[in-house]
């Protein structure tokens, strides 16, 4: 499935194109990590609470669809993660994807019907706000050490 | 019991992404897409122990967190993940000798009030 993603996307993908590589990267691990994220919290709803219960409980948690759904995504999400670390400091990664956590919020809003409180609100803004500072600045260090080709070529 | 898991959830996240972010720094960037090139690149990297480590840290932070899903809202779950934030700024900067810019760090501290805030 990655691979078709990844194929389905290659004009975007030219080997000069870092910043063009990296968005596309960045919207994948959010993307993942929000569907994921969302598909696992309403299977942990239908499973019910997992605190204080044998292994087994945790066992028959990832039979259920939703869960199982989830881990899929999450195990998309961690290839994508490590495809853009390879490339990108992780202190760029981290506020980047951290958009993820608003759209979560949202998501958890409308469909999970939880509540967002003026607070919930304010700190939805200022998670924006720091993802455009970031946004700006470049992926990778300048001279890095992104060494050892010929790994993958 | 909610803010233990979610200390668990911040050591291992943290040690997750450390050790993932410095593996990654030393495979070298990917830049062929290609199904096999990846397959390969995949198949190394599963070899690779910082890796291994990095995904069982990966899988304790898991199954801490949908013990946490359990018991609370994804709104609150997902955002006190987010715990590990600085912490993992800081180790960015002094263990994987990244620079770490001004205006990375004011969007970082940005975004850890907004996190901050989606937990209240």
């Amino acid at each position: 499935m990655a691979h078709a993603l990844v194929r389905a996307a290659s004009p975007l993908l030219g080997t000069h194109g870092l910043r063009r590589k990296t968005r596309f990267f960045t919207v994948l691990v959010v993307l993942t990590s929000v569907c994921g994220n969302f598909s696992l919290g309403w299977g942990m709803r239908q499973v019910g609470s997992l605190i204080a219960v044998s292994p087994l409980a945790y066992v028959r948690a990832v039979f259920n669809p939703f869960v199982a759904l989830g881990i899929s995504l999450l195990i998309l999400w961690l290839f994508s993660h490590m495809a853009l670390l390879s490339w990108a400091d992780l202190s760029y990664v981290l506020p980047i994807t951290s958009i993820g956590y608003a759209l979560s919020a949202l998501a958890g809003k409308l469909f999970l019907h939880e509540e967002i409180s003026p607070w919930r609100w304010a700190g939805i803004l200022l998670i924006m706000a720091g993802v455009a500072l970031v946004a700006r600045t470049a992926p990778h260090r300048a001279g890095g050490a992104s060494v050892s080709p010929g790994v993958e070529s | 019991m909610k803010w233990l898991l979610v200390a668990v959830i911040a050591a291992a996240t943290t040690l997750s992404d450390v050790l993932q972010a410095a593996a990654m720094k030393r495979h070298g960037e990917i830049r062929d897409f290609r199904p096999g090139a990846l397959g390969r690149a995949l198949a190394l990297l599963a070899r690779n122990k910082l890796i291994v480590a990095s995904v069982a840290a990966m899988a304790v932070s898991f199954f801490a967190f949908i013990a946490l899903l359990s018991v609370a809202d994804l709104s609150f779950s997902v955002p006190a993940t987010a715990a590990s934030y600085v912490l993992e700024t800081v180790l960015a900067k002094y263990l994987l000798k990244e620079p770490v810019t001004l205006g990375r760090w004011a969007g970082a501290s940005l975004v850890a009030c907004g996190v901050a805030l989606l937990a209240l």
